[in-house]
């Protein structure tokens, strides 16, 4: 049952965040007790637990949308692919989140995914412009739902508070350990001095310091990364049993890992956030211990040892079979209650025969209309990209010369309109789709005029968001990006 | 008077637990609740996307008359459907149907590679996709507050305070069965 699983996990996680708070405290102590046998104890203390509130309190009010931004995310709306929003609301449904999640697209090549949301109420998913590339609609389901399992399954939420204790707890072993090696003898120096504490003491102190300062972060990784391949094996089990068919999953995470490529705006921090970790492979092969992600070789295994099931019962079974271990993927209290669920048939989907060029066409469309183009069919049946700098009020068809009028160009030029036609021919295939160059004629002169005497901000034909202080006097401003000059009026 | 304190100490506790359980005996029927109202709302959703598919698919399937015909009047006969029992095996109706069309749309290629067509079919695959996770939510939910309100002690409360078990969402074996690729093919 779910809610007994989350249950479980939350049991589970206040265990272990307690632990690493315990190892944060212990550390903090020990660090201040060096510095000021009396009282430094207590401030250590204090400043460690002081670091991990500001830490705390900066991610939960915006550390989602810091993340987001990392990673490049766009919000996208469902008109920009209504396949992938349609497979997150049946996952929302499947999993009985209150809210919709966010749907983001990164654009990038490499395949991958991953969620957010401290909240089930607020939550958001992020998929890579490969991914949609790549999988078809069962593949897309299964990572979707791994992603939407580890919203329910409040895994963000664990991964959180675990990674800020984490943090904290390296940032004070790394201050610690830097300051003993600049300033030599310091610590000497504050023993000597130091009222009531005696030298055996206070050596001893330094020693367990110094310990805890290099074990600590080393341990507190270890307890990060066991929680976080735990999840991902958990997810798993989550999507097996949300989309009733692991084989979805398994061979979307086929294709993921060898696809290969490195995932360019993902970081160590995020790493373990993704699906399949984005970064080098090499590491795979390395021990478990020191891995965000499971080996995916594995991941795929177990999905397909399941023996036609979908149940959580059925994960577990065969992951303790290609384990060989024991222990517990999900806590036995969780599985007493589940039903044998039969896994379903493959849906027969256009996604593995849409042949490659096809596709990829389409995801250039997609991150095109993510990036803010407008599409506009000609008589002729040509499909223009219009990029959202282009500012002429019509465009000729570079196939029938058919003058069309372009939607929506709301900054009003002045002046000569030069709408300079190039790419036709450049984009590649030809048939059937050309896109529209650049067309920003350095003759043409664009005005803006005031409205007020306060904040203002308007786009320029770039695109590009200007902003104009109430203190602003000059008669022309000029776009860092492309360097038009806008008259103010 | 110590004694007295612990008497009224222990009846807070008491209350709080009682209440504790009804609260959660309330939520528990919420969701249950809320899961069939959104099985209703992507079942409305099929029907209102039923006239898009059909007037799309006219224009392509000169030869296929009937199996047009059969979809929108069973459509209308689920529109029209009042009980639980005659919704369902409506909906099952149409779910045959739907595929019996998605099955002769093989025949036509010009349909399939229709655009306005290929949107109507993602939509409708994600919808008969969404009722199967909604029927699938709800049968969690009420065997999960079912559960609660058999068992001990959550059982009092919900006997004192009328909370009976709710029905699951049983599709018929043969309907089922008659509707094995409503995920229809391109």
């Amino acid at each position: 049952m779910m809610w007994e699983l989350i249950r479980q996990n939350r049991r589970k996680s206040l265990v272990l965040f307690v632990g690493m708070a315990l190892l944060l405290s212990a550390l903090g102590y020990a660090v201040g007790a060096v510095f000021d046998p009396e009282h430094g104890g207590i401030i250590g203390l204090a400043l460690a637990i002081g670091l991990w509130i500001v830490l705390t309190l900066i991610s939960v009010s915006s550390g989602d949308d810091i993340i987001l931004k990392i990673s490049r995310a766009r919000e996208v709306t469902p008109d920009v692919h209504p396949r992938l929003f349609n497979v997150v609301e049946e996952m929302k449904i499947a999993a009985g989140l209150p809210a919709m999640p966010k749907v983001y697209i990164i654009d990038d090549p490499s395949p991958n995914a991953f969620a957010i949301g401290i909240k089930p109420e607020k939550s958001a998913v992020a998929v890579t412009a490969g991914l949609i590339e790549r999988l078809n609609r069962d593949e897309l389901q299964g990572v979707v739902a791994h992603e939407v399992s580890h919203i329910s399954n409040r895994d963000s939420q664990l991964m959180t508070v675990a990674g800020i204790m984490l943090g904290s707890i390296v940032l004070i072993a790394h201050f610690f350990l830097r300051s003993l090696w600049f300033v030599p003898g310091s610590s000497r120096r504050y023993r000597r001095g130091a009222p009531g504490g005696s030298p055996q003491l206070q050596l001893i102190m330094i020693g367990v310091a110094i310990v805890l300062a290099i074990l600590a972060p080393i341990f507190a990784r270890l307890i990060y990364l066991a929680i976080s391949r735990k999840r991902e094996y958990l997810a798993d089990a989550t999507a097996a049993q949300l989309t009733r068919y692991p084989e979805g999953l398994a061979s979307a995470l086929e294709k993921i890992s060898s696809a290969g490529l490195p995932l360019e705006s993902a970081n160590k921090v995020t790493a373990p956030m993704y699906i399949v970790n984005p970064l080098l492979k090499k590491d795979m092969k390395l021990s478990n211990l020191g891995s965000t992600h499971p080996p995916t070789e594995e991941r795929v295994k177990i999905l397909r040892s399941m023996a036609g099931r979908a149940d959580y019962r059925s994960y577990q079974r065969a992951f303790s079979k290609i384990k060989k271990t024991h222990s517990a993927i999900i806590p036995s209290s969780g599985l007493r209650k589940t039903k044998r669920l039969e896994a379903r048939e493959a849906s027969t989907d256009d996604g593995a025969a849409k042949n490659a060029k096809k596709s990829a066409r389409e995801v250039m469309d997609l991150m095109r209309a993510v990036n803010g183009y407008a599409f506009l069919v000609c008589a002729c049946g040509l499909k223009m990209k219009l990029p959202p700098e282009l500012s002429t009020p019509t465009i000729a068809c570079p196939k029938c010369g058919k003058e069309n009028e372009v939607p929506g160009v709301e900054l009003a030029t002045v002046g000569a309109v030069v709408g300079a036609v190039t790419g036709a021919g450049a984009a590649g295939g030809g048939e059937g789709s050309e896109t529209i160059g650049e067309s920003g004629a350095p003759s043409q002169r664009y005005e803006y005029v005031r409205k007020g005497t306060g904040w203002e901000t308007f786009s320029c034909a770039c695109g590009n968001r200007l902003q104009l202080s109430p203190a602003f006097r000059g008669s022309v401003i000029t776009c860092k990006l492309c360097n038009r000059t806008t008259t103010i009026k | 008077m110590v004694v007295g304190w612990i008497i009224l100490a222990l009846i807070v506790i008491g209350v709080a637990y009682f209440v504790g359980i009804y609260n959660a005996l309330v939520r528990l029927r919420n969701r249950v609740k809320n899961a069939w109202s959104q099985i209703d709302v992507q079942l409305k959703r099929r029907h209102d996307l039923i006239p898009n598919l059909v007037e799309t698919a006219k224009g392509y399937m000169k030869h296929e008359r009937e199996t047009l015909e059969e979809v929108t009047k069973a459509r209308t006969r689920a529109m029209g459907a009042g009980s639980v029992g005659e919704k369902s095996k409506a909906e099952a109706d149409l779910s045959g149907a739907l595929g019996r069309l998605m099955l002769v749309v093989e025949n036509y290629p010009d349909l399939k590679a229709n655009e306005n067509f290929l949107a109507v079919q993602e939509e409708l695959t994600s919808t008969e996709n969404k009722i199967a996770f909604s029927r699938q939510s709800y049968n969690d939910s009420v065997l999960f507050f079912n559960n609660k309100i058999q068992m001990f002690p959550s059982n009092i409360i919900a006997n004192t305070f009328n909370f009976t078990a709710e029905e699951f969402f049983e599709i018929e074996e043969a309907a089922e069965r008659e509707v094995p690729k409503v995920s229809f093919t391109t």
